[in-house]
């Protein structure tokens, strides 16, 4: 009887050391995960686990969203005012400079597809110098804010003048962009053109419960606190944003270097893909952020 | 009791636990340990720092006990607003949440939709990293100071007036969120592109569903959980007025927000316990589950429909009486696929083969303490009667029903079902057994009387209490040690079992799921060749036919080591 | 699922529609619509991330499932703003007036 179990247990140790299963897939691709069956799987695997991240994304911008749709609700006019000190040029080059670069983000994951590594590179390489531009405008548009005191924490100064103008012509703007030309002139301004006050919608009334529409002559001209409010839900939405950037900008530098050394091919550029998947979605949260923070209530 | 004891069992042993490769043995080492992307040491390595966090946030459970045991309080009134948020915190954020999915989930889900592994072992294993992460941000701000908010945190108190660790506390639990959410992909993507040849969806068992349903809370909830504490971190750092109403904010909207997450996190901690419950009453019924499609369902309605009831935490907050109207209604809607899930289970427990083993007693006692802690919840949701309970001992003992009755009881259960399947070693019975009745009786002392503290008007979170009610607060601290030595022994005997248990067998439970048709411990890749499904889930068939697939031993010889204790239906 | 290699010419249609969609953002808000200027301003907005998502995200060539999640991902925004905004709006309406 002991002679029998050992003898099984031998044989059993014997047939560990055997090869494990033997592969289903015949050609087996350097980049595909061991615990994947074919790289079809893996690809999918991948886009479906970078959709739900960006659901997760959805989410997360969705409270700031919340914030700011009850807020905007309760004190319209505070960020009427808060808007318009907005510069809207800025505001309108840097949208089309993200949509500049979503569009050669979509190249380079179209090169990366055709397998033509040296474009892939270029167009990745396009998308962070975009990318770093839209961020230097955010840059210029901060310390524009900072230098008027309109940033919500510490000394907030309300009423302001009315936003920097832009640059005048190109010229002026490369010098703006590459900071050989003051981007904050006070001088010009500092008089402060009366800051305008809609009254068109009253102030939000139901907070604590007031009901109805406040008559218009209690109504704050220069509703400094509201405005604030509307302040900090632009630095905490405008900063979540370009924060995505930062991390998108640095994901793609690690692309482009694995791209220029030939590391994806017509088989494998999952990852060119998904983080063209990730900047997309950064493009589609500035065109609502574009369109919530600096087009309200603009019209005369 | 069957007597179909046809191998001897030492052979059975030797067959199936000899120095046989398994994912325990495949490499020593800490290094082999903490560098490893096995779903299944994860899986461990989870089980040890979210017990060591459990007995942590236990101890604290005790020591409110304590403080309760006299009217006037034994500890000052704010070293008490401590305790209470630490048990709140630890139980919440590094207990609940992670214990079932990030444990057993992550151990058996590849392993039930027979996958190798989960779709981004990395990403798992970098989960567990920011998971410990976490459980130092908040043990640093529990031990160095403290907070004293309660774990819900809510403004304007944690933003301009507690003068503890807020922000860290705040960043702690912001990133046990990433965590959590890294979890929720790997399982989502799993399930979806992962799964064996044959493996439909209607063959999935039904932990697997709930865990799926849980995935899909912990997306869409936990990053309104993460900006919710960033705001509230930005607003305590520059006083800019985002939940203030002096400076215009809403506090009520730092509520609206919290509750987004926190009413779903009920079903993140909840749902994964049910899935281990409808396995556990299926496989020791040996009977298929009644009314597959309908639990199925059931989660993912308990899922979606979670989403919708938050406002019944502001019914005395000065949220519109409309709105809560709505959610009072909508909060009634929700029992009904929790009680769709309960009826299946009775019924499924009718006319079965009942073996009453400690998984069975766990799945028994989740039924009953779920079922008065669901009830008490439409109290609770009734907009009338919880303007008189809100933010009383009524409302503790309900959640501690659904919490530690529901999730603690299934997760035990689980652990208990799996326990072979994941050590290869057998639990001792007669103490489980034992251990699972003292912590049934414990438990109901310790929060039955809390129901009628809360119904005669104690207040959640004081300090002291008017000298009538000490009389209930004594019956609930003697509750609670009886609980905690049921726990201990748990604890103790699962211990001593990793050296000195039983060997376990592949399949003890003669059940039919893929997770039973391959090694206790399983090898690490899950099975010895891709399994191609074929039976529909539960599909009890006679035990010689649920081999082990592809197991390189003796083809011919029946699989299934008998041992008397866990016989086959006659 | 084979991947779909979107041609470069629907790439530079696309990116030309954005940048028109932009234009007419801006001008628009300059117009007084009165209450209707957030709900142009949202629509074009939306228009502009229909084409993101379509295009340069491939999901009008992606299965079924994607474009579900994709909706779930909105309709859940939609939810916590709709449910918390019903509060928001509807707060005052009981109250008592002198
Ligand atoms: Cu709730």
């Amino acid at each position: 009887m002991a002679i029998l179990v050992t003898a099984r247990t031998m044989a059993l140790i014997e047939s560990e050391t055997a090869p494990e299963r033997v592969e289903m897939h015949a050609e087996h691709h350097p980049q595909l995960a061991h615990h994947f069956e074919s790289m079809e799987q893996q690809r999918e695997a991948g886009t479906l686990g970078m959709w739900w991240f960006l659901l997760t994304e959805i989410m997360f911008f969705g409270g700031m969203f919340l914030a700011y749709t009850v807020y905007r609700h309760m004190y319209f006019s505070a960020f009427a005012e808060g808007s318009n000190v907005l510069s809207i040029w800025w505001g309108t080059f840097n949208t089309a400079v993200l949509i500049g670069s979503s569009l050669t983000m979509a190249l380079a994951v179209f090169h990366a597809q055709t397998g033509n590594a040296k474009k892939t590179t270029l167009f990745l390489l396009l998308t962070i110098f975009l990318g770093l531009v839209f961020l230097r405008v955010k840059y210029i548009e901060y310390s524009d804010k900072f230098a008027e005191h309109v940033f919500p924490a510490g000394a907030f100064e309300w009423p302001t003048h009315e936003a920097p103008a832009g640059p005048h012509n190109v010229g002026d703007l490369l010098l703006m962009l590459t900071g050989f030309e003051a981007t904050h002139e006070p001088s010009v301004t500092q008089q402060g053109l009366p800051v305008k006050v809609t009254t068109n919608h009253a102030e939000a009334g139901p907070y604590y419960g007031v009901a109805g529409p406040i008559p218009e002559e209690i109504e704050n001209p220069s509703n400094a606190g509201h405005v604030r409010m509307f302040f900090w839900l632009y630095f905490a939405m405008t900063g979540f944003h370009a924060l995505h950037m930062i991390i998108g900008i640095g994901i793609l530098l690690v692309l482009a270097v694995q791209a220029w050394k030939k590391k994806f091919s017509r088989e494998y550029h999952s990852y060119v893909e998904l983080t063209g998947l990730y900047w997309h979605f950064v493009d589609i949260v500035w065109i609502f952020l574009f369109a919530l923070l600096y087009l309200v209530d603009r019209h005369p | 009791m069957s007597s179909a004891t046809a191998i001897p069992s030492e052979i059975a042993d030797v067959q199936w636990n000899g120095e046989r490769l398994n994912y325990l043995n495949n490499g020593h080492g800490l290094k082999s340990w903490l560098l490893t992307k096995d779903h299944k040491r994860i899986a461990i390595l989870y089980l040890i720092s979210v017990s060591a966090f459990f007995i942590l946030g236990g101890i604290f459970a005790l020591l409110i006990r304590i403080n309760l045991l006299v009217p006037q309080g034994e500890f000052p009134a704010d070293t008490y607003d401590r305790l209470f948020t630490a048990h709140g915190v630890i139980m919440v954020f590094l207990f609940l949440v992670p214990a079932v999915p990030a444990i057993l989930g992550n151990f058996l889900i590849p392993i039930m939709i027979g996958a190798k592994d989960l779709a981004f072992p990395k990403i798992n294993l970098l989960s567990w990293y920011i998971y410990m992460l976490a459980g130092v941000i908040l043990l640093y701000a529990i031990f160095a100071g403290g907070i004293d908010t309660g774990w819900t945190f809510y403004t304007p108190y944690s933003t301009s007036y507690s003068n503890s660790n807020v922000l860290l506390a705040g960043l702690g639990i912001f990133v046990a969120g990433f965590s959590s959410i890294l979890t929720g992909i790997n399982f989502i993507v799993t399930i979806h592109t992962m799964r064996a040849p044959g493996m439909t969806w209607f063959r999935l068992p039904l932990f697997v569903w709930a865990h799926y349903a849980t995935a899909l809370v912990i997306m869409l909830a936990t990053p309104v959980l993460a900006i919710t504490v960033s705001l509230m971190a930005i607003e305590r750092v520059t006083h800019v007025g985002i939940f203030d109403p002096a400076m215009g904010g809403d506090p009520v909207l730092f509520q609206h927000m919290f509750w987004f997450y926190s009413h779903p996190a009920v079903y993140i901690m909840v749902l994964p316990a049910m899935g281990i419950v409808s396995e556990l009453i299926a496989n020791l019924s040996h009977k298929n589950i009644f009314g597959y499609k309908f639990i199925a369902m059931s989660s993912l309605a308990i899922g979606i429909f979670g989403f919708l009831v938050w406002g019944h935490h502001l019914f005395v907050s000065t949220q519109s009486v409309y709105l809560g109207l709505a959610f009072s209604f909508l909060s009634y809607v929700v029992a009904i696929p929790s009680a769709i899930k309960v009826f299946n289970w009775t019924a499924t427990l009718f006319k079965g083969s009942i073996s009453y083993d400690t998984p069975m007693l766990y799945g028994l006692g989740f039924i009953g303490l779920f079922l008065i802690g669901g009830m008490t919840g439409l109290f609770l949701a009734a907009l009338g009667l919880d303007v008189q309970v809100h933010d009383t001992y009524f409302v503790i003992a309900h959640f501690h029903y659904v919490m530690v009755g529901g999730s603690l009881m299934g997760f035990l259960g689980g652990l208990h079902l799996w326990w072979g399947k994941m050590t290869g070693r057998e639990y001792p019975e007669y103490w489980a057994r034992a251990a699972m009745i003292i912590q049934f009786v414990g438990f109901n002392l310790t929060f039955f009387p809390q129901f009628i503290l809360g119904y005669l008007g104690m207040p959640r979170r004081y300090a002291s209490y008017p000298p009538e009610f000490q009389v209930l607060h004594v019956l609930s601290t003697a509750g609670a040690s009886i609980l905690g030595i049921g726990l201990g022994i748990t604890i103790f005997y699962l211990l001593w079992s990793l050296k000195r248990g039983k060997r376990a067998a592949a399949n003890p439970w003669g059940a039919p799921g893929l997770e039973w048709r391959t090694t206790s411990p399983p090898p690490t890749e899950n099975f010895y060749e891709t399994p191609v499904v074929t039976w529909e889930a539960y599909e009890f068939a006679p035990i010689e036919t649920m081999e082990v697939l592809g197991y390189p031993g003796d083809p011919g010889r029946p699989t299934q080591p008998v041992h008397a204790e866990h016989g086959t239906e006659d | 699922m084979s991947e779909h290699i979107v041609s470069k010419k629907t790439y530079y249609t696309v990116f030309l529609a954005l940048l028109a969609g932009t234009a007419l953002t801006v001008v628009m808000a300059f117009v007084n619509l009165h209450n209707w200027n957030i709900v142009v301003a949202l629509l074009i907005a939306g228009a502009k991330a229909s084409l993101v998502i379509a295009f340069f995200m491939h999901v009008k060539y992606s299965s079924k499932l994607t474009k579900m999640w994709v909706a779930v991902g909105f309709i859940w925004l939609f939810l916590l703003l709709a449910i918390t905004m019903t509060d928001f709006l509807t707060r005052a309406w009981l109250v008592y007036k002198p």
